[in-house]
């Protein structure tokens, strides 16, 4: 059986402006023929920089756009399906990028519980699902408070939070972490990794810093609205020039490796973690140490 | 600067009138409001301000913080007595030009004043003891009877909750434009006032910009959301009234009649008065002549 949860099949997209009579002005086409496959319970990295049509990707995968050409299909439902609209959000929640721009209460349990809310969720169960996704992105001691008094990480968990209450199979992130503080994203990240882990839900996870990316189980780089590369980290990660081709950077350790490869020191492919640069350092030394 | 407005002016209490039901406190500011122009005598004067006081006391609101909420309306307050005092019509204590003083006039303003007091309190005391949120809920639900002649009281009600969310957050935005303007040398602080107005300019123009801008990020969050109107919508926090509501309903039925009996059976203000006044002042007028 196909396990997978969401599936684009050839999906383009245009942007196109309109004057004031209604008619065209300019079509963008923000999305050129893109397959997307994602598996339950994976944890998926779109990668690429400003304008390469990533965000344009992710507002399909919950229905917020309609393809102009193609079909998505989350969880065996068509998105350009009117009628099915509310059951695919529920199942692929979304987080986007402004954390003030996405929290609608202003008590923090009261943000939490407007997807339930919308859904039609009684009302003890409501209760129920804020308490337990609040206490899962650890915000539990923050019940009561109002969203103006947390830090942008706080907020990203907060609207992580809101999502989980609606008890999505899928949550997309949308750089969730673009406007935060290093701290902030740190937090953010590890909420993000948790509920991969723990509650195996599936993680779409959009973003340009390339840290983020290392930990996911395939990595899909964009750019100028297709996809251009796909594969585990480490697949991705050991073609360093084909990614500066495509204006993206590499994981600190990666770029070392890169780089000291580049003079001569002979370093396996595809490093991803500062640990694993110094043990494939220290290896090379006792290589060298024993040849001499 | 701007960060010190708080909103609405609630003060957190722990008392019976504080974990009231919303809409029986709405109701019941109503009720006073309106009681206290049932009647111009002394007595139900006296009587609804122990009944307003004995409130206050349940409240456990301090009646220094109460009163410093009364210094905005002062103003209106001192133009409503000296108004009455000077254009009241009846027996003339003194006169100059236009202006009469008369008895009546001062008993008048005094009234004026007695009923300002209690109606600007009364009111206060509704804002302190109930959350902007609590306010909004029982307005809704006070006002979902309208929904059968199409009024959106859902919608309305939700706009309310969304305002009172962006308040602060475009306020600490206006304050970071206007630094950033002083920064490029605008003037914001000349005496002119026209060069002033001037200069709200720069300021109200990128405000407005990015408060649309984050009311479409909001919209989309809240589709993401499953948000799709009042319709199919339920809400974590079901008012239901409890025992100490329906005693309060008795209280303010109680209250209600008490003052409508009082109004009848009691004499006008006027004719209370007006006789011994008149008195006082041909006793001090006496003794000022006698003085000299």
């Amino acid at each position: 059986m196909d396990n997978s949860i969401i599936q684009t099949n050839q999906i383009s997209y245009d942007y196109v402006r309109t004057d004031e009579n209604g008619e065209v002005e300019s079509v963008h086409r923000a999305l050129t023929a893109v397959d997307l496959k994602v598996s339950a319970g994976d944890f998926i990295t779109i990668l690429g920089h400003n304008g390469s049509g990533k965000s344009t990707l992710a507002k399909h995968l919950n229905a917020l756009l309609v393809p102009t050409e193609g079909t998505v299909i989350v969880d065996g439902k068509d998105t350009a399906d009117e009628e099915k609209i509310l059951e695919i959000r529920q199942c692929a929640g979304m987080i986007f990028q402004n954390p003030d721009n996405q929290i609608i209460g202003t008590v923090v349990e009261e943000d939490v519980a407007f997807g339930p809310e919308n859904m039609g969720v009684p009302p003890k169960e409501i209760a129920e699902r804020v308490k337990e996704s609040l206490i899962t992105v650890g915000m539990a001691d923050y019940a009561e408070a109002s969203p103006n008094k947390l830090s942008g990480g706080q907020k990203q968990r907060v609207s992580i939070a809101g999502v989980l209450a609606m008890h999505p199979k899928c949550i997309i992130m949308d750089e969730p972490t673009a406007m935060l503080d290093p701290q902030g994203r740190k937090e953010v990240i590890r909420a993000a990794r948790a509920l991969n882990d723990v509650e195996k839900i599936t993680i779409i996870l959009i973003t340009h810093y390339m840290e983020e990316a290392i930990y996911s189980d395939r990595i899909f780089v964009m750019d100028r609205g297709k996809i251009v590369m796909q594969g585990t980290p480490k697949e991705i990660f050991s073609r360093p020039e084909e990614l500066k081709k495509y204006r993206m950077s590499l994981p600190q350790a990666t770029e070392v490796a890169y780089r000291l490869k580049k003079e001569g020191i002979d370093l396996p492919d595809g490093i991803l973690e500062k640990k694993e640069l110094a043990k494939a350092c220290v290896e090379y030394l006792a290589k060298k140490k024993q040849e001499v | 600067m701007l960060k010190d407005i708080t909103l609405g002016q609630y003060y957190r209490a722990n008392s019976v009138i504080h974990s009231l039901d919303p809409r029986i406190k709405l109701v019941g500011s109503l009720v006073y409001m309106v009681s206290l122009f049932l009647f111009n005598n002394l007595i139900s004067y006296t009587a609804a301000a122990l009944f307003l006081f004995f409130i206050i006391g349940l409240s456990k609101v301090p009646l220094s913080f109460m009163l410093r909420g009364m210094k905005t309306v002062i103003f209106i307050m001192v133009f409503t007595v000296i108004y009455n005092v000077f254009m009241g019509t009846g027996t003339v204590i003194a006169e100059f030009w236009y202006f009469r003083i008369t008895y009546e006039g001062i008993l008048n303003a005094a009234c004026m004043f007695v009923r300002l007091f209690l109606l600007i309190v009364g009111s206060s005391l509704l804002t302190l003891t109930t959350t902007p949120n609590q306010l909004t809920d029982g307005l809704e639900s006070l006002f979902s009877p309208l929904k059968i002649f199409r009024v959106p009281v859902h919608e309305m009600a939700m706009m309310m909750s969304i305002a009172l969310r962006f308040i602060p957050i475009l306020m600490e935005e206006t304050d970071k434009i206007m630094k950033a303007q002083i920064a490029r040398g605008a003037d914001l602080e000349s005496k002119n006032i026209f060069v002033r107005v001037k200069g709200l300019l720069p300021i109200l123009v990128p405000l407005f910009i990015s408060a649309f801008r984050r009311a479409g990020d909001l919209a989309l969050a809240m589709e993401a959301r499953c948000y799709h109107g009042g319709k199919g919508r339920t809400r974590m926090r079901v008012m239901r009234l409890m025992i100490r509501d329906y005693i309060s309903i008795l209280i303010l039925a109680a209250y209600l009649a008490g003052m409508i009996l009082l109004g009848i059976r009691c004499k006008g203000f006027m004719e209370y008065l007006v006789p011994e006044l008149q008195c006082a002042a041909h006793v001090v007028k006496n003794w000022v002549i006698n003085l000299f």
